[in-house]
């Protein structure tokens, strides 16, 4: 297990993660096909960076156990693959368990399922995250633990109407122990977020016009994620909008719709292993 | 009903301080307000915001609280629905889904909202256990028992106000996942839940008039219902007769005709249910129900 890092960020070393977490999903590709390729590497940074820099440790140094105090809960199910290896990087998953994904003798899936190690609750429909991050952040309040909910939604995701009524929620609560990203890669399915709803921008004013502090940053620089997360003043939910490129990474997956749910052929495999590995 | 609730809740909340309560733009009242008061942390309303009253009480539960979701029953599951099966059911949290004025109770309020499926909703999600008590008192063991169970969601379905109590002399005590005998017969069995209790118990009597020997039977526990209990029921009486304010989709009638067959059971068996329709007219809860074929001579007219 790495140790996690507080305070002081290394970002070599934040660029060193995420390139692992970036080929040891490109590897799973090439023994499973379902696996949605493009919406992890958009997440890449952000769910680095919750684990290792922003989630506090329990009394064994790990963030995911049960005296840990902070909470992540992947709202964007389909993200689940990069929250898979964090897991994995944290000694909470293995490769046995890697190795059964989408079998019937193993126990992971293509989204979260609560009771499975980590996996604080089960998403995969969209729109739910918020809510019962909300209740989670709620209960942390009221009963004194103090845990803060870390949360990633997609961007097609806060079409939801159930999003708005917890963001809306949270806010009239005084929940200031909720952090919600939005992994902002402009691209739901098979269409852009830009044509399908013109009118979701601005989105950091919305969320202000909402009774939250909200904040833009590069969703694929980890120091800038963290520093907006440490910067906060802390009486409000945060909601970070972090600009994100699908497919991040790897050139022709960049921003192409076919690469939400597809896996590379081995050419493809390795020239993305490539492009990774010469990226800075 | 729903001050009996409030009331139990306020109680059991002031011994289990997981306890929280969040409700749908309920106007606390009563021993509601007395709720909200003592505990003000653990009473949120969420407005007119069913998925978010829900998708709360699930992040409650997956940090250890004991929730109950309350507002009018055709709001706690239609509008909700999917955060109901995904974030109570599929997550199997200890959730209570409290249903008030379930039926036709809100009868001139229009088909929105009455609640005519919810036992067939609730009951089709894996998980979901199916609680309708048929009084204040048996409203009370409901209740402390949702207050304290870990083992998963559970709907109660619940009435309104004004309802009569029919078991402070019943036969059996309440037990959840067994039917309760409130008055046992050799003749007639009369299976009931919830609210149309009073009607189950007015056609006792005249039958008992008539000279027969009737058992009355809360069948509280929908899901999981009591197999063995509705066997005995059938294979002990004549006559059996369910009554349920209920589309007949779905709700206890359908599943004792079912229980019926497989146990090739010998006695005449009559259902009164909702019928397959909106209810498009207004009156009282009885006139809606007459309207159905749910009324005293209604029934009588087809058992006697």
């Amino acid at each position: 297990m790495t140790a996690t890092e507080q305070n002081a960020f290394d970002v070599a070393a934040a660029k060193d993660r995420c390139k692992r977490h970036r080929k040891r999903i490109l590897d799973m590709t090439q023994y499973v096909t379902a696996l949605h390729v493009g919406g992890a590497f958009s997440s890449t940074e952000i769910v680095d960076c919750i684990y290792y820099n922003l989630m506090r440790p329990g009394s064994n140094g790990n963030p995911v156990g049960d005296d840990a105090p902070d909470t992540f809960l992947m709202s964007k199910g389909h993200g689940y693959m990069i929250q898979v290896m964090l897991l994995v990087d944290l000694g909470i998953l293995t490769e046995e368990h890697l190795r059964g994904y989408c079998t019937p003798h193993g126990i992971l899936g293509v989204h979260p399922d609560y009771g499975n190690p980590g996996i604080e609750a089960s998403t995969g429909s969209l729109g739910h995250g918020m809510g019962m991050a909300l209740g989670m952040a709620y209960a942390e309040k009221t009963r004194g633990t103090n845990g803060t909910i870390y949360t990633v939604m997609s961007d097609g995701e806060v079409q939801e109407g159930s999003t708005w009524e917890a963001t809306l929620m949270a806010s009239s609560l005084g929940v200031s122990n909720l952090v919600a990203f939005i992994d902002n890669n402009n691209m739901q399915s098979a269409t852009f977020t830009t044509d399908t709803h013109p009118s979701f921008y601005p989105v950091v004013e919305k969320y202000e016009a909402f009774g939250w502090e909200a904040v833009e940053v590069d969703g694929h620089d980890s120091e800038a994620i963290f520093n907006a997360v440490q910067s906060r003043s802390g009486d409000k939910p945060l909601l970070v909008n972090c600009k994100t490129t699908k497919g991040k990474g790897v050139s022709y997956m960049e921003s192409v719709p076919m690469w939400h749910y597809r896996s590379p052929d081995p050419e493809e495999y390795k020239q993305a292993i490539r492009e990774i590995d010469e990226a800075n | 009903m729903r001050n009996m609730f409030s009331q139990t809740l306020f109680e059991c909340a002031s011994e289990n301080p997981d306890i929280y309560i969040v409700v749908a733009d309920i106007s606390p009242a009563g021993p509601m307000m007395d709720f909200q008061t003592n505990h003000p942390d653990r009473f949120i309303n969420v407005g007119v915001a069913e998925q978010t009253m829900i998708g709360m009480c699930a992040g409650l539960a997956l940090k250890g609280c004991q929730p109950f979701a309350y507002t009018i029953a055709t709001f706690t599951l239609y509008r909700p629905f999917e955060m109901v099966r995904d974030d109570l059911g599929y997550q199997n949290l200890p959730v209570t889904i409290v249903g008030m004025g379930a039926g036709v109770i809100y009868s001139t309020l229009g088909g929105t909202h009455h609640t005519m499926e919810d036992v067939a909703v609730a009951s089709a999600i894996p998980n979901m256990r199916v609680l309708a008590p048929c009084d204040p008192a048996e409203l009370v063991e409901a209740t402390r028992y949702c207050a304290y169970q870990k083992e998963g969601p559970v709907y109660l379905r619940i009435g309104k106000a004004g309802e009569p109590t029919f078991t402070d002399t019943a036969v059996d005590k309440f037990e959840f996942g067994k039917i309760r005998y409130i008055q046992k017969g050799t003749d007639v069995c009369i299976l009931a839940y919830g609210t149309i209790m009073a009607k189950a118990m007015e056609v006792a009597k005249e039958l008992e008039a008539k000279g027969k020997s009737v058992s009355v039977v809360s069948a509280h526990t929908i899901k999981p219902l009591d197999r063995p209990g509705i066997e005995a029921a059938l294979n002990g009486h004549d006559q059996v007769i369910v009554i349920e304010d209920h589309v007949p989709e779905g709700g206890l009638s359908s599943r004792v005709k079912q229980i019926a067959w497989d146990v090739q059971a010998k006695c005449k068996l009559h259902t009164f249910t909702l019928k397959d329709e909106f209810i498009h007219n207004y009156g009282s809860q009885d006139d809606l129900l007459a309207a159905h074929g749910i009324s005293v001579p209604l029934i009588l007219e087809q058992v006697a």
